[in-house]
């Protein structure tokens, strides 16, 4: 099997579908002839034509909205937002129109879109190249949100949300696009060749919206993590010598309430860690869920390892990003309890 | 009965890419000194030719013609020309010092320095500005310390804005630089939107403020042009054109189809196209501009027909897609190379002059950086205080920010 870093599954995966459905195509700034400022539509205007993948106007409102309108016609539009950070003049078109067209119209009308962003710290974008807006998107009805955290998954889960008949915002977290990450900031990276996590089929897969990963498995705590975090959450399992078990969640709507259920019921223990701003983050759904659902079961109060509230700071990006040290710590907190 | 043709789907490409000969053969250049001057009262309607045409005042021999012309002493002339060379030399030191890995990021204005330098030239000193990330020549043309911006590329501890911001996306309210935002076009209507305070207040300030050719296709272009007409805003739009946005030629922003300066018509706003090489004419036009903003008159939206010479910025490769040599065969020139030009055709300047005049620009620039990063580089030597990474969320700081600095231990 090829190993391929993120990017390249991404694009393998735009890849195949376009070749398998004409009614698919994929167009945002600079993502036609350049193949996108990350390079994960390189190739594919040459390959598949001018009209299939193709740069539009520095207009995220208008991406998004050409992007409705191609799928209320029939189309399976996949729009790239250049980076998550921009996504916000294109929200109330996702927001108010993507997300309740199915609805409002009685299912006459519906938006099969995907809109891929690249997200996430860890690369010295400032704060606005930094951001991690998840929360905002999973909070509105309709909408349907995707994390991956290796290339297998990536690909696999971009093909699933590119058939699927909902509109998807896939986040890709950028720390992850080039290389493997070890969960530590500061160390270097190593190639996804190395890891068995980088090998991806070349052709036709899917992995499945709405089905979390137990990436490890153990007794003492659960780790509830998606996108770049669930790397840090295994280092910290490993470094911390407990016997943690990692959930990589791969979709935040709809959520795999009976893995993380079962996975703390299990274990008694729950440690949640994203890099989003801890007030109202993804957490705080993830940590009332898990009340709701396994309070008689609990050994200790949930844990939330998260970015701090403030926007993400340039020359403090490591002491931002939730790293294992603070993980580390709230899983001893957590088993002291 | 239907028998109509299939329709088909257009997507605009630029005349040339890597491999291919530049075409610039679609510029139509009118000659220097050939359109009209009206009136700053002139009624946006009557003046629509202008969206159309190009104002330039330095002609091929270096000499300034025409309507446009603005006259100005050879000191002045000489001023501008040293904020020019000095804004390049700190572009290519900063520049190097991102490849050497001092800071993370850095953009370069190169080839557009008339654009910003001749609108601090024809603004007052206390008119504001809200420019986007490549108007570092305002800064540098007021007077702003070159060791400031060096703190900021850097992030380091003597950086005015903490280490929050990404390089070049300076701020400072004393200078009449509108902090900038990574966001693109946001900035546009913020101008028009203080041009309508300082109207409401009946000061005598007005505003401006510098959009790409690629971000006019932002919603806040559109706004921003809306409000200023609706309010009469006494504030200065200006989109520069530089051909470029990343690697969207200016078609992909709807620029094939109309001028950028057009797009002012429909709003009624009074618009001028001008050569953004020639830093005369950008004097001329802004501070026509400038004077009818002044009178009460409103807005005036500029076009600024350059190129950028440079990557869009460090992480941009431009080789991956338009021609190498594109630059070079750019047909209007270089703005510092024209007005050196035009000053040693007054006989106000000499080639040793400009040499000497770019050195003394180098080591002006060299002593700033020794000084910077002698304070440190992002990451190196000394960074600002942890702690403030909790300050400024909120005026005052709430419980909870309190409590996460706390458990951050500092
Ligand atoms: C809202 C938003 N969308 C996308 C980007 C990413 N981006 C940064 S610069 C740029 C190109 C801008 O081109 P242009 O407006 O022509 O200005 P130039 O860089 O040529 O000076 C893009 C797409 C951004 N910063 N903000």
């Amino acid at each position: 099997m090829p190993a391929m870093n993120m990017i390249q599954a991404l694009n393998s995966a735009l890849d195949v579908m376009l070749t398998k459905d004409p009614n698919v195509l994929t167009f945002g700034e600079d993502v036609g002839y350049f193949g996108g400022v990350f390079r994960v539509t390189d190739g594919l205007q040459k390959k598949h034509g001018l009209t299939r993948c193709f740069d539009t106007p520095i207009g995220e409102g208008g991406i998004v909205a050409a992007a409705i309108g191609m799928g209320a016609y029939g189309l399976r539009p996949v729009a790239e937002i250049q980076f998550a950070d921009y996504i916000y003049p294109a929200y109330d078109q996702i927001v108010s129109e993507a997300a309740r067209l199915r609805y409002r119209s009685a299912g006459d009308f519906t938006a099969p879109i995907v809109i891929r962003t690249p997200y996430g710290g860890g690369i010295f974008g400032g704060q606005t190249h930094s951001q991690s807006p998840e929360a905002l998107f999973t909070h509105v009805a309709g909408l349907k949100t995707v994390i991956p955290s290796t290339p297998y998954d990536a690909k696999g889960l971009l093909i699933a949300a590119i058939e699927d008949d909902d509109p998807v915002i896939f986040l890709e977290p950028k720390r992850l696009y080039n290389g493997p990450f070890d969960g530590y900031p500061d160390r270097p990276v190593t190639i996804w060749a190395k890891l068995p996590a980088g090998e991806v089929p070349e052709g036709y897969y899917t992995v499945p919206l709405g089905k979390a990963s137990i990436v490890r498995a153990g007794g003492d705590v659960t780790i509830l993590a998606y996108g770049t975090m669930l790397h840090v959450a295994l280092a910290s399992a490993v470094d911390s010598g407990l016997d943690c078990e990692v959930i990589d969640l791969r979709t935040l709507v709809p959520l795999d309430i009976e893995t993380i259920v079962n996975s703390v019921k299990k274990t008694g223990r729950c440690v949640i860690v994203h890099e989003a701003t801890h007030t109202s983050g993804y957490g705080a759904e993830l940590s009332a869920l898990v009340q709701e659902n396994c309070f008689h079961h609990l050994e200790a109060p949930i844990e939330r390892v998260t970015g701090w509230d403030t926007p993400y700071p340039h020359a403090f990006e490591w002491q931002y990003f939730p790293g294992p040290a603070r993980v580390i710590a709230a899983l001893q907190r957590a088993m002291e309890a | 009965m239907k028998n109509r043709a299939r329709l088909s789907l257009r997507v605009p490409t630029p005349p040339a890419r890597p491999g291919d000969a530049p075409d610039f053969s679609a510029i139509k250049l009118e000659a220097a000194g050939e359109v009209r001057r009206p009136e700053i009262d002139a009624r946006p309607h009557d003046v629509s030719d202008l969206a159309y045409a190009l104002i330039r005042v330095l002609d091929d021999k270096g000499r300034a013609v025409g309507p446009w012309n603005p006259k100005l002493d050879a000191e002045t002339l000489r001023r501008a020309l040293k904020a020019m060379l000095l804004t390049r030399a700190y572009d290519d030191r900063m520049y190097r010092a991102q490849r050497q890995g001092k800071t993370s990021f850095y953009m370069k204005c190169t080839g557009e320095e008339a654009v910003a330098i001749a609108a601090a030239f024809a603004l007052e000193r206390d008119d504001m500005c809200f420019p986007s990330y490549r108007q570092q020549g305002l800064l540098i043309a007021r007077g702003y310390p070159l060791l400031q911006m060096m703190n900021q590329v850097y992030s380091n501890a003597h950086d005015p804005l903490k280490g929050r911001q990404l390089p070049i996306m300076y701020s400072s309210k004393a200078y009449g630089f509108f902090t900038v935002s990574g966001n693109l076009g946001t900035q546009f209507p913020q101008a028009v939107g203080w041009a309508m305070a300082s109207a409401y207040k009946g000061d005598d300030r007005i505003a401006a403020s510098w959009i790409g050719d690629g971000t006019t296709a932002e919603g806040d272009f559109h706004h921003a042009l809306n409000f200023a007409s609706v309010y009469r805003a006494p504030v200065i739009l200006n989109v520069v054109n530089n051909q470029w946005a990343i690697s969207s030629f200016a078609g992909i922003a709807g620029g094939n189809e109309s001028t950028f300066a057009s797009r002012g018509i429909g709003y009624g706003l009074p618009a001028l196209r001008v050569d953004g090489n020639d830093f005369l004419a950008v004097y001329a036009a802004t501070a026509w501009a400038a004077e009818r903003a002044r009178s009460n008159l409103g807005a005036t939206l500029i076009e600024h027909y350059t190129y950028r010479v440079e990557g869009h910025s460090t992480s941009d490769d431009p080789s991956r897609y338009r021609p190498i040599n594109e630059a070079k065969l750019w047909p209007l020139g270089d703005p510092i190379e024209r007005l050196k030009d035009h000053l040693i055709a007054l006989g106000e300047w000499s080639e040793d002059r400009q040499q000497e005049a770019h050195r003394e620009a180098v080591e002006q620039v060299k002593t700033a950086n020794k000084e910077a990063e002698a304070v440190g580089t992002l990451g190196h030597g000394e960074l600002p205080s942890l702690k403030t990474m909790f300050e400024d969320v909120f005026k005052d700081m709430p419980e909870h920010l309190r409590r996460q600095r706390q458990q951050m231990g500092v």
